[in-house]
């Protein structure tokens, strides 16, 4: 009795109730495929938060801590100190801002309050943000304190009706000095109530504030020596403002790779629980190949009987239900996997139409491979029990069964 | 040969048991065509058990063509039975929505044997079925389900047919074209033993053996 005449029995025997074959598949096809579609999405998360936020990982975040008292100011002479190359060999850029708010009053009428920047020219690629329209202001302009803006979308919302095109060139007020509109930012969300301009002109015109910087943004050479970076400008920092025991320090400096790290594993832990869940309704649909499987093998004692009596041993009857069980489970998860491929691919290009900038799921080979191995392991443990009490079956006893 | 020796089945539940087959012995010779008689409870149904290898004598020896079956275990009676026996029973016996041709090879599927398709057509056109191969059960009537049965019980080229009341759910007229069959197959040299409680079913028979209350109290030859 061969593996591929069981093989052939089994699906005979399958075949003879396909609406209940297919019922029962029906619960696995649905368990590998949440667990599919779930991690798909959770993947996607994943992915679109590491690019999203993937470039501010090499950023270390510098500002006067307010709780300590007495905490100085951080300076020009602090950002000079930071630009060293050879007391700070890991840090690449330090971008110092001054923050505010103000007034911006348009000259043919029309007003709004926002919160005010003053940076200098790499802003750009320091916060992470881009343009939709016009130019930003170069290290020239920032070192002649040009009177020049750049908007965010909620000010040219106001002002303009929205229009970016409009915006551009345009003269505005602000305070008691004419600026001219350079570019319109792009929202991120966050911070789109906004108004850039170069850094000593926010000081000259608008903020004051002698060399107080409010916040310095320092770059790391690369995401892996954001711990060697953050080592050098706390050194630099201790020294200029002559702490001498960590505990002490007035100003906070904070890497935002451990922020995201953080982040990154809460989006992995809800990934794996959704996924649990999934994994639930696989068990369910197993106990259903297992409760269809003895069904089966009470309903079929009789031919049981028969079989034994015509010289079946007891391999040959395990064989074909087990091989039963495998089938159901196995064709079950092959459906299962194609349709939560579908799915993921599916649903993410519908919400991907529907909302902006949803993250596409992404199919991880590792979730299809777990799921068709559990969906094979449960045939193979639900049909065990069955077919073994099955082939155990005396054919005298089998035969009498009505 | 058929050599049952001293044989008792003893069938225990608890504090009661229940003799069933009380030191029979018994020899059927090759070629024989033998009922085995006896009203219900003589133990005719457990004899049938015993010859056909679906269960073991608790005393006693059985030859079945010169191989001591006592004692084996499932998986050799099971073996000895797709060699040596051929079943035809009551109720059929077919799978359901197998056809006649499927179920005439199920056993030849067990047995590993080849050429299973010509010789299942063979078996069929032996008992007058040829053109019926591929209808199933449901789709024949009672004899000629029987007759799948018979050509299901000889496609192996067994040492005995057994047959457990094998007309007990026919009329008449299906009742004679079947023991008709079995006398053909008998003349052609197949040792066959019929168990049944109808006196004119037993008539096709040469010889018949009657139980009662396990023992053999008849064995009568014409």
């Amino acid at each position: 009795m061969s593996l591929w005449e069981s093989a052939r029995i089994a699906i005979r025997g399958l075949r003879g109730n396909t609406l209940r074959s297919a019922l029962t598949m029906l619960g696995i096809i649905i368990g590998v495929a949440a667990v599919i579609v779930l991690v798909a999405f959770g993947n996607g998360l994943q992915t679109y938060v590491a690019g999203a936020f993937g470039p501010l990982a090499n950023q270390i975040q510098i500002t006067k801590d307010q709780q300590v008292t007495g905490a100085k100011d951080l300076t020009d002479a602090d950002v000079r100190a930071l630009r060293s190359p050879s007391r700070t060999p890991a840090v690449a850029a330090v971008n110092p801002s001054v923050s505010g708010a103000a007034s911006i009053q348009l000259a043919g009428g029309g007003q709004v309050r926002t919160s005010l920047t003053g940076t200098e020219a790499d802003y750009l690629e320091v916060a992470n943000r881009e343009l939709v329209v016009g130019s930003f202001f170069d290290a020239q302009q920032a070192t002649n304190k040009a009177k020049v803006v750049v908007l965010g979308p909620n000010p040219v919302a106001t002002l303009f009706g929205g229009q970016a095109g409009e915006a551009l060139g345009e003269q505005v007020r602000i305070g008691r000095t004419t600026f001219r509109v350079i570019g319109v930012l792009a929202g991120n969300g966050q911070q789109d109530d906004i108004a850039v301009m170069p850094l000593g002109a926010a000081r000259s015109y608008l903020l004051g504030g002698g060399d107080v910087v409010s916040s310095i943004t320092v770059r790391a050479v690369s995401p892996e020596v954001v711990p060697q970076a953050l080592e050098q400008v706390q050194a630099v920092l201790d020294q200029r403002h002559g702490i001498r025991e960590p505990q002490d320090r007035d100003f906070s400096a904070t890497a935002l790779q451990s922020l995201l790290d953080q982040f990154s594993q809460v989006l992995t832990i809800v990934t794996i629980f959704v996924a649990g869940v999934a994994g639930i309704s696989l068990l369910v649909g197993s106990i259903g190949v297992a409760n269809i499987m003895l069904v089966t093998v009470t309903e079929r004692t009789r031919e049981i009987g028969i079989r034994k009596a015509i010289g079946a041993r007891y391999r040959a009857i395990l064989q074909q239900f087990l091989i039963e069980a495998m089938v159901l489970s196995g064709v079950g998860g092959i459906i299962g996997i194609l349709l939560g491929i579908g799915l993921s691919l599916g649903a993410g290009a519908v919400l991907g139409q529907l909302v902006d900038e949803f993250p596409a799921p992404a199919v991880s080979v590792g979730s299809v491979v777990l799921a068709f191995g559990v969906s094979l392991v449960i045939g193979l443990l639900a049909g065990g029990f069955p077919a073994n009490r099955a082939a155990r079956m005396r054919p005298i006893d089998a035969l009498r069964h009505q | 040969m058929i050599e049952l020796e001293h044989v008792s089945k003893v069938y225990s539940t608890g504090a009661v048991s229940l003799r069933a087959l009380d030191d029979v012995t018994l020899r059927i010779g090759n070629g024989e065509l033998v009922a085995v008689m006896g009203p219900s409870g003589s133990g005719k149904s457990t004899m049938m058990n015993i010859l056909g290898c679906l269960d073991v004598p608790s005393e006693g020896s059985y030859l079945l063509d010169g191989e001591p079956v006592a004692g084996l275990s499932e998986n050799r009676l099971a073996d000895v039975r797709s060699r040596k026996i051929g079943f035809v029973f009551q109720s059929f016996n077919l799978l359901p929505r197998t056809s006649a041709i499927r179920n005439v090879e199920l056993p030849m599927v067990y047995a590993g044997t080849s050429n299973r398709r010509r010789r299942a057509q063979q078996a069929l056109e032996r008992v007058g079925l040829g053109d019926r191969t591929d209808h199933q059960p449901n789709q024949l009537s009672g004899g000629q389900q029987q007759r799948v049965a018979v050509a299901r019980a000889l496609v192996t080229d067994p040492a005995m047919i057994l047959a457990d009341e094998p007309t007990g759910n026919l009329d008449t007229t299906s009742t004679v074209d079947v023991m008709n069959l079995f006398v053909e197959l008998n003349e052609a040299g197949r040792t066959i033993v019929l168990i049944t409680h109808e006196p004119e079913v037993a008539e096709f028979a040469q010889r018949v053996v009657t139980l009662r209350d396990g023992r053999i109290v008849g064995d009568e030859r014409r």
